[in-house]
């Protein structure tokens, strides 16, 4: 079985998969229960100034795709708890859970002294690292913190080095996704002496409006708010975000805690190949329960035998030299969509999407015997993948690769475009 | 779908609270979670085969994207504009040779949508929520149709032509309106009075006038309602039966399977209909298996189905004729009926084996005997001729060209009585609606002439 342990600045966790900041890491039962479930670590949920937040009822809306729930949106805020109450579960489950990594999260408002003395506070706790919530993008920032601090790089810089200036435990910085570029905020962080980022934070959002409230869910009496988006929807963002940092030449080597849609050991696998060093889940626990890191950590191991990776950091980053800019695809690389007619069940539905929205390159046909047949035209085929992405067959249509003998070519050196003219 | 299991009677006599759970509902309908589940298993196939191998070519996509989408009345909607009596045929449609059959998840690795049981789900979700009739008629033609025979066909040819504007009126020779919606439907797919509270449905559309115990040939002609009204639909179905031709054929105990499904639909204590214990049942279509079955789940101890050739030529389907042996009925194939026993009541009926030689049907020379006090005659329906004196007909059948005119001009016919009926619901549903637009056309065109 490959090898599941790992770095993360500098803390050594005995697998990849740690639970976010969130409820799911709230207290100390929580917290126990995920560890006799397997998972490596807790980032416990993020913990401010006395006296503790309240928060309101109905706090969930969700994004639904048929019945299965594919995103939750959350108007929670962070522990609603006593500060001592949280710091003394800390210590009682570092104590009885000494190979498990517990990451304490915190946040305050723009005030070194407040930061430098609930960072202290924590540390004391004995946890093995702090994490910066930069990102809580509803409640906490209309307050001035979470991530109205995450989308300044200014105050990223401040709070990280304020925090590093107390205390000598790794220290992650959280960001948040609502921002124009990641790359301004991780490298704040890193200005600020940070030793890892986390992302992503929740995505601003409304899921839903409840047409009889003519609110937006979750509707809290007649009303609702922006929340935080995330679960397996949001995976897109932070995988893209997760490379953006990897493959940027002065982020390249800042430790990554990857964070957002986590749901299998495939999302797993994606994230590392894109350069994470450890991975944060909440969301898809919510969903299920803790009992999910099973097959994260079996799927993760089997797939690793299969491909003879004997650690993490045998595929580590590997997908990181092949994510480049647009401009440095080959645009002399062709693929034709291949149907497979005896996997073709008939439904026409690469042929109506192709004919309405693509580019008319599926032919229908119906015989006497009342046989469809559909075939791609190949001189009419741009290879957009279409086609094989809605047929409901699994490996029916197939994109296959042209040889056309035309060497590998860039737009930068395409003779069409117009600044080579 | 798991059906409701039958409690068998075992040569003892059922409890009436046995007997009316055998007469319920055959499938559970659909909750709406196991609605939506299934929907979103639907492809939405572009030019869906399941439209072309629906009689009615109901939009069947779009009523399950409906159903999807949670617009349960759109869904209902796109179902009963093609065919107003969805609800029933999707109780009682044989999908598997139907919709789908045609379904592309009909493959080794997958099954076809439940598309019937959808479709009940819809209509009936639409007939519990919906207070308003869901379509509107055109403004008034001026013109009358008269429809005879309250079946099927003839309602859906009314509802169609009062909506296109016409004046319909409606000549039923029995009391009740439903045709075999009414009287014939098996009792365990048309439970809760459905085809009663269809009809009330389908009238809401207004411009329909029905009139009751109007037989043709006896309280009105086809000569009357030509002078009377501007176009005439016959929809009379079927209401003679074939006899076996043997002696004693009218001896206490032999009758019509249609007549013992009749008493069962009409009966409200269905414990009180009498059956056999000893029931044979002589045919191979629907209404052999239907009385096989209800003579079953009323308590028969034996019944026995007899058919004079093979399985594969049975006119059930597949479907039906498991259901019939998984309900108790044992099934004997190549078997003719040659002689019915007993002196003032059924005893025992012989049969001949057959067999097929150079692509004839004959005897083997070996014959057998079944006990019976009950022998049910299935073995086809057709036309009461006399009613249609100067209408053509050919092989027992009302002949028609393909805009469902008779040979006497401004008479129209469907559904059963018609050479092509394939005595299905749906299909006369289909009959009666084209034949309403084909009514139309011809009227309005004499209109543009005259005018
Ligand atoms: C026992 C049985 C079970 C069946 N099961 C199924 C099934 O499961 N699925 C399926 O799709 N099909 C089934 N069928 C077939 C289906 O019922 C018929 O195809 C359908 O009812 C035909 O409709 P119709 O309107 O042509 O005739 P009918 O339903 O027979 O209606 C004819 C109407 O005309 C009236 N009428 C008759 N003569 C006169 C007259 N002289 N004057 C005035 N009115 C008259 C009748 O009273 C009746 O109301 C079954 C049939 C039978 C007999
Ligand atoms: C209900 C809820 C509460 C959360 N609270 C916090 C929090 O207190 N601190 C924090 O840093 N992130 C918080 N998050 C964000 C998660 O830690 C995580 O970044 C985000 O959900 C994306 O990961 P996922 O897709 O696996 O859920 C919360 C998320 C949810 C759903
Ligand atoms: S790959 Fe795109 S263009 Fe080619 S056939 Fe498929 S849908 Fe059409």
């Amino acid at each position: 079985m490959a090898d599941l342990s790992c770095t993360v600045a500098g803390i050594k966790s005995i697998n990849p998969f740690w639970l976010a900041s969130a409820p799911p890491t709230d207290k100390y039962i929580n917290v126990v229960r995920a560890f006799e479930a397997g998972w490596g670590g807790v980032v416990w949920k993020t913990l401010g100034v006395d006296p503790p937040v309240i928060n309101v009822s109905s706090r969930y809306g969700v994004h639904k795709n048929n019945n299965e729930i594919i995103g939750i949106n959350n108007i929670e805020l962070i522990s609603d708890r006593p500060l001592q109450v949280n710091l003394d579960e800390i210590k009682r489950v570092r104590k009885e859970w000494p190979d498990r990594v517990i990451i304490g999260s915190m946040m305050a408002v723009i005030e070194e002294s407040a930061w430098k003395e609930l960072a202290v506070k924590i540390a004391d706790a004995g946890v093995h690292g702090i994490e910066l919530n930069l990102g809580c993008p509803h409640g906490m920032c209309e307050r001035g913190m979470g991530s109205a601090i995450g989308q300044v790089p200014e105050m990223v810089e401040k709070v990280t080095r304020w925090v590093k200036e107390v205390v000598d435990i790794p220290v992650l910085v959280k960001l948040t996704p609502n921002i124009t570029n990641i790359l301004w905020a991780a490298e704040a962080a890193q200005a600020g002496g940070g030793d890892a980022v986390a992302l992503i934070n929740t995505v601003n959002s409304i899921v839903s409006v409840d047409l009889d409230a003519m609110a937006p869910t979750p509707v809290v009496g007649s009303q609702g708010t922006h929340g935080g988006y995330c679960g397996t929807a949001v995976k897109p963002i932070a995988l893209n975000m997760v490379a953006e940092i990897s493959r940027n030449n002065d982020t390249k080597d800042l430790q990554i805690s990857a964070i957002g849609g986590i749901e299998n050991w495939r999302d797993a696998a994606e994230f590392i190949a894109l350069g994470a060093d450890g991975l944060q889940v909440c969301t898809a626990a919510m969903l299920y329960g803790f009992r999910i890191v099973d097959d994260m950590i079996a799927g993760l191991s089997q797939w690793m035998d299969d491909k003879g990776y004997q650690s993490l950091d045998d595929f580590r980053g590997q997908a990181v030299g092949n994510t480049v800019d647009w401009n440095a695809l080959d645009m002399n690389f062709d693929t034709k969509a291949l149907i497979d007619t005896e996997s073709c069940i008939e439904c026409g539905r690469c042929h109506i999407a192709c004919e309405d929205t693509s580019h008319q390159a599926i032919a229908f046909d119906v015989a006497e015997d009342g046989k469809r047949t559909f075939t791609v035209i190949d001189d009419e085929c741009v290879g957009c993948n279409l086609c094989q992405h809605v047929c409901p067959v699994p490996d029916c249509i197939d994109m296959v690769p042209v040889d056309n003998g035309l060497p590998e070519m860039t737009w930068p050196e395409h003779p069409l475009n117009p600044m080579n003219s | 779908m798991a059906l409701k299991p039958c409690c068998s009677a075992d040569g003892k006599p059922l409890s009436t609270a046995s007997i009316a759970s055998n007469f319920s509902d055959l499938h559970e309908p659909l909750g709406v979670q196991q609605a939506v589940a299934e929907a979103n298993r639907c492809i939405y196939c572009y030019d869906a085969p399941c439209i072309k191998a629906c009689p009615t070519g109901i939009d069947i996509p779009t009523f399950i994207h409906q159903i999807r989408t949670d617009n349960i009345i759109g869904s209902a909607k796109t179902i009963l504009a093609e065919n107003i009596m969805g609800g029933t045929c999707a109780r009682v449609c044989p999908t598997e040779v139907l919709c789908q059959e045609a379904c592309v998840l009909n493959n080794e690795q997958d099954h076809a949508i439940e598309i019937g049981h959808l479709q009940r789900f819809a209509v009936d979700h639409f007939m519990v929520e919906s207070q308003a009739h869901p379509f509107t008629r055109n403004p008034e033609t001026g013109k009358s149709v008269a429809v005879i025979g309250a079946g099927p066909a003839g309602l859906s040819c009314a509802h169609r032509a009062a909506m296109l504007g016409h004046q319909v009126t409606v000549f039923e020779a029995k009391d009740k309106p439903g045709g075999l919606n009414e009287y014939g439907l098996a009792a365990y797919k048309m439970v809760d009075d459905f085809a009663q509270r269809e009809v009330v449905f389908l009238l809401e559309i207004g411009g329909i006038e029905v009139k009751y115990n109007q037989a043709l040939g006896e309280h009105i002609s086809i000569d009357q309602l030509r002078k009377e009204f501007d176009a005439v639909f016959i929809g009379v179905g079927l209401t003679n039966t074939y006899s076996l031709g043997l002696d004693n054929e009218d001896v206490v105990g032999v009758a019509d399977a249609v007549d013992f499904i009749e008493q069962i639909r009409q009966a409200k204590d269905k414990s009180k209909v009498k059956v056999g214990n000893d029931v044979v049942v002589i045919g191979a279509g629907n209404t052999a298996i239907d009385a096989a079955v209800q003579a079953k789940r009323l308590g028969a101890a034996n019944v026995n189905l007899v058919y004079r050739r093979g399985e594969e030529h049975m006119s059930a389907t597949e479907w039906e004729v498991n259901l019939a042996r998984t309900n108790g009925v044992n099934i004997h194939l190549w078997a003719a009926p040659n002689s019915i026993k007993g002196q003032d009541y059924v005893k025992a009926i012989e049969f001949n084996k057959t067999k097929i030689k150079h692509n004839k049907l004959v005897n083997s020379g070996q014959s057998y005997q079944i006990k019976a006090d009950q022998v049910l005659k299935a073995i086809g329906q057709k036309l009461n001729n006399s009613v249609l004196t100067d209408i053509e007909t050919h092989c027992g059948k009302i002949v028609v060209n393909d805009r469902y005119e008779t040979s006497l001009s401004g008479v129209y016919a469907g559904g059963d009585a018609i050479q092509l009926g394939e005595d299905l619901t749906v299909q006369a549903v289909e009959d009666g609606k084209q034949a309403a637009h084909c009514i139309d056309v011809a009227l309005m065109m004499k209109e543009v002439n005259h005018g």
